[in-house]
């Protein structure tokens, strides 16, 4: 007797299960049954589960019955004549929806040919396992599982025109790639989700070989003269804004150029690029920390009297300022009503990125790289027919990542280039290699798209040929100037006075426990005592008692306020520990400071 | 050169005995003997460690930093005979972290001269497996209104079945048991749950038979010229009873049993031999010293110490030292209470106060004062 389970809960037992489940799955097909309804027969626990309940992830497959797919080509005809639907082809059970629990059961076929007589399912298509932003990817199928996911997650970092209206729109933060295109190898996600309108990249013309190790360790070596002629030019607009606040008793911001004598004023000079209405108008150039909207403000904590004193005293400067590192030029102002009705007011700075070295560029497959060098055109390589190639790939990035995706989309992309029309490379469904290669001879080339390239230095041969073609790059997301930092001294924190942390505050670099270990390890006591000398301070301490005493400078005398002694001396130590020795008595823990005599 | 000698150099006996060793085999005269020493002494002195350095932290970070390159290595053997053992990562925490119940134990189990043929170890193999009332079962079935369990035992002689039968009527003292041939019917109160039923469905399937408690998977595999039986479970002790099994070579890299069955010394060279082979399979090469002397660390004690907040760290005398690591309020609070005193002699309390600490340069001080003028 094997147990019956609907959602769980037993509720029968039978003695046939393989028939029982014939019935459902008979009924679920017919439509007498909602077609939400799963079952399977587990074997090794010997129950047959129903499962109708909601949150079960459920995918469709084909059904195949005596080694046939119930889909045939009349279906096809007429779903092509808008004659049937998808929910029909569900209602006439030749689809249907199976979920994990069901899979189990099933014995699903990859492709038509494969079916057998055992067969119970077949895969609507093989590319169907792929995601969006996989299916982003040509030659998916010969690349290694791990290489495609790495793929998937960079086009989504790829700098490109997210949408078409961005010039109205104020969003924080953006990137806008100036030229983008289309790319040469495309695959079907393209199509679907009208990647014309939202492209993020460029094609370019690509050599696989090292060049004076500039391109070692996933570098690349990119044309001075391809940037020139605007390869990966890339725009960062960022939106700043200010709001006039209402604040209790009637008082409000004030957004304009701040009288001098207001607490916090910068100086005329900060004020500079700042029109009379407190904005800095479009296409002024703007630097770091320096001002683009004037705003002043009421001061947070009146007193009893404050309250009625109404001048200068009263108001603060709270300006908005470019963010440090940051820089730009002013592209559009938009001046609105925020939600009680006050005045808002939203700059939007463009600061325009070409590549430098350091950005991060990536193909559609998984590899990644650091511009390592940017090399003039009359010292790039160049081919018999005079093509330079705008970026230079180290090959030793092929053999252990195994991104045969790639090699094939260079390839393509050489033959889209040549043919002047995009060549589809969807994942199962892309051309063969060989057919590949012989359109190349075609046009004259060497079928594996090798070329003899010249030293552009000297003008020597280089003794072996060069994989060179056409492949889609991303610009992705991580430029350097957006995180280039450097302090010596700023600005630190309050309750430790260590430093800040983050770029944004001017913070420092992290010295931490095990670079802390390293300055051990050497020896090197004094480097490590200077180094976290950041939060330094002489506390005076009472030799009795062993607190921190009090150092009166206005009758130049310490005290300790504790025992009343004058035996005081002063100890360097870090603050934080200072601060640990207050919350250590403030839980009633008494740290006694013995100083050693000297 | 005369000052040289007078600084005597102890050479470790086993250093010495090579030496002479040498001498003897290569026919050495006097001087040539003590040129060698010299030499010796010279790279011994060039080879050990210098007053004021940090050695705990050199050996840390030579075992660390390789083992962060030991995450994404795993290499699986699949196909071949023997019981899958943690490897990599896991297991070295597990090592260091000194668990008292590691995921994966593997006795090796060699066997006397006597016994050592197929046949005869693959009979030791069957003695010592552990056998539940599972194993002999062909069906079980619950009747849910009579509140009834059937048992149906598979074909075996009629002694086992009777000894089967003894067992379970000895464990369910409480319950009614029939028996008829094979099958075995256990029956509850009238009135218990169907939960009840299921969860006296699981006790009998449980049920211990035959062979040693714990003991699963057993194999037997041939190595150089000895059969050897691999095996998992926690019994190493009851093992080493049997006669037929040689105590000598025996081994589990379970290191509490081993400390517990052979003792404490035997376990640190059980967690030598583990990290050393664990590291190996990896393809990493680790001086010896270093594991040895986070062994030492571990077990000089005489009890094994986990490395963590319950073991060496634990251990420290500062106060400071062990509140900045982990539980800082459990120490803080119980070290005031004892009136603890911090005389900032190691490492890190002296970081935390931003106090030259006590090792390389900052471990010596002038004892002479100059006159100050």
């Amino acid at each position: 007797m094997s147990d019956i389970f609907i959602d769980g809960k037993y509720i029968a037992a039978t003695k046939n299960p393989e028939k029982l489940i014939n019935i459902i799955k008979e009924k679920r097909r017919r439509g007498e049954i909602p077609n939400e309804v799963n079952v399977t027969y587990l074997k090794h626990i010997d129950a047959l589960k129903i499962l109708t309940d909601s949150g079960r992830l459920r995918r469709p497959l084909i059904i195949v019955e005596d080694g046939k797919p119930k889909l045939t080509k009349e279906h096809l005809e007429k779903i092509r004549k808008n004659k049937l639907t998808w929910t029909d082809l569900i209602n006439q059970g030749i689809i249907e929806y199976l979920d994990a629990e069901e899979e189990e059961n099933a014995y699903i076929a990859l492709n038509e040919n494969d079916i057998t007589k055992e067969h119970t399912h077949l895969e609507i298509d093989p590319l169907v396992i792929l995601g969006i932003s996989t299916s982003f990817a040509p030659f998916i199928e010969f690349n290694r599982g791990d290489r495609v996911n790495y793929g998937a997650k960079m086009i989504g970092q790829a700098i490109g025109i997210y949408a078409l209206n961005y010039l109205k729109r104020v969003d924080t933060k953006t990137n806008i790639m100036i030229y983008p295109q289309n790319p040469l190898v495309k695959t079907h996600m393209y199509d679907i989700l009208n990647y014309e309108n939202h492209p993020s990249g460029q094609n370019i013309t690509i050599a696989v070989m090292s060049f004076e190790g500039y391109n070692m360790e996933d570098a690349i070596i990119i044309n001075k003269s391809s940037i020139e002629r605007g390869l990966l030019w890339s725009y960062l607009f960022r939106t700043y804004e200010a709001e006039e606040k209402r604040y209790m008793g009637g008082q409000e911001d004030i957004i304009g150029i701040p009288d001098p004598g207001v607490k916090g004023y910068q100086g005329e000079d900060a004020y500079k690029h700042l029109d009379e209405d407190g904005i800095a108008s479009p296409e002024t150039k703007l630097k770091s920390d320096e001002v683009v909207i004037g705003k002043v403000s009421p001061l947070r904590f009146l007193g009893s009297l404050d309250q009625f004193i109404t001048g200068l005293e009263n108001i603060r400067e709270t300006s908005v300022k470019i963010r440090h590192g940051e820089e730009g030029i002013v592209d559009r102002v938009f001046l609105t009503e925020g939600q009680e009705g006050s005045k808002l007011v939203k700059v939007v700075l463009r600061d325009l990125k070409r590549p430098e070295i350091g950005d991060k560029l990536a193909s559609r497959h998984g590899q990644k790289g650091v511009i390592g060098l940017i090399l003039p055109q009359e010292e790039m390589p160049f081919s018999e027919n005079g093509v330079v190639p705008d970026l230079i790939f180290n090959p030793h990035g092929i053999p252990s990542r195994m991104t045969i995706g790639q090699l094939l989309e260079i390839l393509t992309g050489k033959i889209a280039a040549l043919e002047g029309k995009q060549i589809d490379g969807s994942g199962f469904h892309s051309t063969p290699e060989k057919k590949l290669r012989e359109i190349l001879e075609s046009y004259g080339f060497r079928n594996d798209g090798k070329e003899t390239l010249y030293n552009g230095r000297t003008g020597e041969r280089f003794e072996s040929q060069i994989f060179i073609g056409n492949i889609f790059y991303q610009k992705l997301d991580h430029l350097v100037s957006n995180k280039l930092h450097s302090r010596s001294k700023g600005p630190v924190t309050l309750l430790t006075k260590q430093p800040t942390e983050g770029k944004s505050k001017k913070g420092g670099l992290r010295l931490g426990e095990m670079e802390k270990d390293c300055l051990i390890a050497h020896g090197a006591s004094l480097v490590l005592k200077e180094r976290f000398s950041s939060d330094k301070a002489k506390v005076p301490i009472c030799k009795d008692c062993g607190l921190v005493a009090i150092h009166d400078r206005i009758k130049n005398k310490k005290y300790c306020p504790i025992c009343g002694g004058t035996n005081i001396v002063d100890v360097e130590m870090s603050y934080a520990f200072k601060l640990l020795l207050d919350e250590l008595k403030s839980m009633l823990i008494y740290p006694k400071i013995v100083p050693k005599e000297d | 050169m005369s000052e040289k000698s007078q600084i005597d150099y102890e050479l470790p006996k086993k250093i010495l005995e090579e030496i002479n060793n040498i001498a003897k085999t290569k026919k050495l005269s006097a001087t040539q003997k003590n040129k060698l020493k010299e030499r010796i002494i010279k790279e011994y002195e060039k080879n050990s460690f210098e007053p004021g350095e940090a050695l705990g932290i050199i050996a840390a970070q030579s075992i660390s930093e390789p083992a962060t390159q030991m995450t994404m290595r795993t290499y699986h053997f699949v196909g071949t005979a023997g019981i899958q053992v943690t490897l990599g990562l896991p297991r070295l925490i597990e090592i260091f972290d000194a668990k008292k119940e590691p995921s994966r134990v593997v006795m090796t189990l060699y066997l006397n001269k006597k016994f050592n043929t197929k046949e005869k170890s693959e009979k030791v193999a069957q003695k010592i497996t552990e056998k539940k009332l599972r194993n002999y079962i062909e069906t079980i079935s619950l009747d849910l209104t009579a509140k009834k369990i059937k048992v149906k035992l598979k074909k075996l002689k009629k002694s086992e079945i009777k000894d089967i039968i003894e067992i379970v009527k000895k464990k369910f003292k409480n319950y009614k048991i029939k028996y008829l041939k094979d099958t075995i019917s256990v029956s509850l109160k009238k009135d218990s749950s169907i939960k009840d039923l299921q969860k006296l469905k699981k006790k009998l399937l449980e049920v211990h038979i035959a062979g040693i408690p714990t003991v699963k998977n057993v194999i037997v595999i041939k190595q150089n010229n000895d059969w050897l039986i691999k095996a998992s479970g926690f019994n190493f002790k009851e093992i080493l009873k049997f006669d037929e099994i040689d105590k000598t070579r025996s081994y589990t890299n379970n290191i509490y049993e081993v400390m517990g069955v052979l003792g404490i010394e035997a376990a640190r060279n059980v967690i030598i031999k583990e990290i050393k082979d664990t590291l190996e399979q990896q393809g990493l090469d680790i001086d010896d010293r270093y594991i040895k002397l986070v062994t030492d660390m571990m077990t000089f004690t005489g009890e094994i110490k986990p490395i963590g907040r319950y073991g060496v760290a634990g251990m420290k005398s500062s106060v400071l030292v062990r509140a900045g690591f982990e539980e800082t309020v459990k120490h803080l609070v119980k070290a005031s209470v004892t009136n603890e005193v911090d005389d900032f002699s190691s490492l890190f309390d002296n970081v935390m106060v931003n106090q030259q600490i006590p090792a390389g340069t900052g471990m010596f001080e002038l004892i002479a004062k100059m006159n100050e003028k």
